[in-house]
């Protein structure tokens, strides 16, 4: 058993990251990457959501009724972003203006619901609580670095902290402005797959097609 | 034939087995750039022709030939302006400069003048893209072609004559990576390589890549660009500002290194059709689209907008448009592949560049922007013109 729940755990980091190998809340991490401090509240957020979403549907899953077991999720996922929404504007009310309206849209975030119907409903509570927290860290793994690449080359900062000082406050960097903009995101996700499939060859996938070579060698 | 003699004697050091067989690509690369490629199609069709990929590549760069001199001589010449005006020459370049003077009459002085910025830019451009080039070809087994030859002359001459080195490499490195490696490299690139590369340093590093500071390198120079001030007073304000059609058609005004000269694109066109390297189809279309939107962007007019005014012989000739038509809506790779589809995909650029230039107050310049957002379609066009056609002769057979 203790080395099921640290699979469940340690997997969806690497071997089955949620956004480089599953590509899912993708919406998201263009979104709220650009600081490093925003990221690590949403994830934060988002492992919680996951965690406990997961734990709850799992509760209730011999009592929920096949045919309209995505409302039931949704109510418990939908409760408890609320419930995240309304501690971070009661302790964290600048990082929560920042976030807007992506708190709001873990609800709709693909990771969420994608572990509540793939784990949650065929699992025991405490394996899909763990499962939950795995792939919320997962998520976050990625999201942290993508905020390290946005957040030191687009303002010359990590968390806030400068660490390369900028031309515009007398220092010698001069800011990737690109950075600043959601666009980027989707090259460093790009580039962290590459890396990533670099590292674990078998996360390649197939491919779908091949270009047939005209010369006769 | 020493230099044959020589490439013969160490070619089996990097063939199968040999010594330094990792490094074939770039013994292959070098080989191929002295002598014609040794491969030939052997598979049928039998089909044959004097025109290989070393030898397109090549005209392409011959073509580019007048924008890069007419594009040498007006960087001189801005640069020389400005100085007789009264400004400082400053930096390394003052001391070589200052031999020819810098009396804007002269040609000799401008040529100069405008060497020294885009040496350094080419030089920086082609080590740090060819290196990319040679790390791709050495891991991934291909063979560095003379691709990267136009790439690394356009991207030069889309530059502003000012850009910092270092800006120069990281834009090249991003265009030839993201733009072309990992999709597999030339001839499975979707976007055009160049415009990649400086789509990133416009989007990374504003600062250095547009305003008014930029297009004359010299300390201290202000000066809009044409595009800049038709958009904030009008086309018909450029001739207070000294700019004649004429001066914007030969390319005498500010602008990136080598595209102001609409008449030098127009020689490099021309040249690039009679090898029918160009396609005619896409200059249609392009122009068609052009002239067709802003035609009819004049008889919608605006009362705020004096760029809904600007004729399409204004548009021909300002900004990039000329060059852009001339050489990157032609490139064969990133354009659509079937006739019908060039004629749409040649219109798409030409109305997306009106429309970027008029409509949208952010970018004064649009040419860029529509021609990747059209490398982007290029494929969807081609699938639907291809299903048209399944679809029609389906119809034959019912």
């Amino acid at each position: 058993m203790a080395q099921k729940t640290k699979e469940l755990l340690v997997d969806p980091l690497v071997d089955n990251n949620p956004i480089t190998l599953q590509v899912l809340g993708i919406c998201s991490a263009l979104a709220v990457t650009s600081s490093l401090q925003v990221a690590f509240v949403m994830t934060l957020a988002v492992t919680a959501v996951t965690g406990l979403s997961s734990f709850f549907i799992s509760t209730l899953r011999n009592h929920i009724p096949s045919s309209i077991r995505i409302i039931v999720q949704m109510v418990i996922i939908a409760s408890l972003v609320i419930l995240v929404d309304q501690i971070l504007k009661a302790y964290a009310f600048q990082i929560s203006k920042t976030l807007s309206v992506f708190v709001g849209l873990i609800i709709t975030n693909c990771i969420v619901m994608g572990r509540a119907e793939a784990f949650a409903m065929k699992n025991p509570p405490v394996a899909s609580l763990i499962d939950g927290i795995g792939n919320g860290l997962g998520y976050g793994l990625i999201l942290m670095l993508v905020g390290v690449i946005r957040e030191l080359f687009g303002s010359g900062s990590l968390f806030g902290v400068t660490i390369l000082q900028t031309v515009n406050n007398g220092g010698w960097y001069v800011p990737n402005g690109l950075l600043l903009l959601p666009p980027s995101a989707f090259f460093v996700i790009g580039l962290l797959i590459w890396a990533f499939r670099s590292w674990k060859p078998e996360q390649v996938e197939a491919r779908e097609y091949k270009i047939q070579s005209v010369e006769a060698h | 034939m020493g230099v044959r003699a020589f490439f013969d004697r160490i070619e089996p050091l990097f063939e199968k087995g040999g010594k330094y067989e990792r490094y074939y690509p770039v013994f292959e690369a070098i080989e191929s750039f002295a002598f014609t490629p040794k491969t030939v199609t052997t598979a049928a069709p039998h089909a044959r022709s004097f025109v290989d990929m070393k030898r397109i590549m090549t005209y392409v760069v011959i073509a580019t030939i007048p924008c890069i001199l007419v594009g040498l001589w007006n960087t001189g010449y801005q640069a020389n302006a400005a100085i007789a005006s009264g400004l400082e020459p400053s930096g390394w370049r003052a001391a070589i400069a200052g031999i020819f003077g810098y009396n804007p009459a002269n040609p000799l002085a401008n040529f100069a003048h405008g060497l020294m910025y885009f040496l350094p830019i080419y030089i920086v451009t082609l080590a740090v893209g060819g290196f990319w080039e040679i790390l791709f070809a050495t891991v991934r087994r291909h063979e560095v072609n003379e691709g990267f030859l136009v790439t690394s002359m356009l991207y030069t001459l889309i530059l502003p004559a000012s850009a910092p080195l270092w800006q120069v490499a990281l834009g090249i490195s991003f265009g030839v990576v993201i733009g072309k490696e990992v999709f597999g490299g030339t001839g499975k690139n979707f976007l055009n390589p160049a415009l990649v590369g400086r789509a990133f340093l416009y989007f990374a590093y504003p600062a250095q890549m547009s305003g008014d500071s930029v297009w004359t390198p010299v300390d201290g120079f202000s000066g809009a660009t044409a595009l800049a001030v038709s958009a904030s007073e009008g086309y018909q304000a450029l001739v207070g500002h000294g700019i004649t059609w004429m001066d914007a058609f030969i390319g005498t005004i500010q602008g990136s290194l080598g595209e102001t000269s609409t008449l030098a694109a127009m020689l490099g066109l021309a040249f690039l059709l009679a090898t029918r390297i160009a396609n005619w189809r896409l200059i249609v279309g392009c122009l068609g689209g052009m002239i067709a939107f802003s035609l009819l962007l004049n008889l919608i007019g605006s009362d705020s907008n004096p760029m809904f005014a600007m004729p399409w012989y204004w548009h021909l000739v300002l900004g990039g448009y000329a060059f852009g038509l001339a050489f990157m809506v032609t490139e064969p790779v990133s354009a659509s592949h079937t006739n019908v589809g060039r004629y749409i995909y040649g219109a798409l650029i030409g109305f997306m560049v009106v429309m970027i230039r008029v409509v949208n107050p952010a970018f004064p310049e649009g040419m860029m922007l529509a021609i990747l957002f059209a490398n982007i379609f290029a494929p969807l066009i081609d699938h639907f013109v291809v299903r048209a056609n399944i679809a029609r002769r389906a119809k034959r057979h019912v």
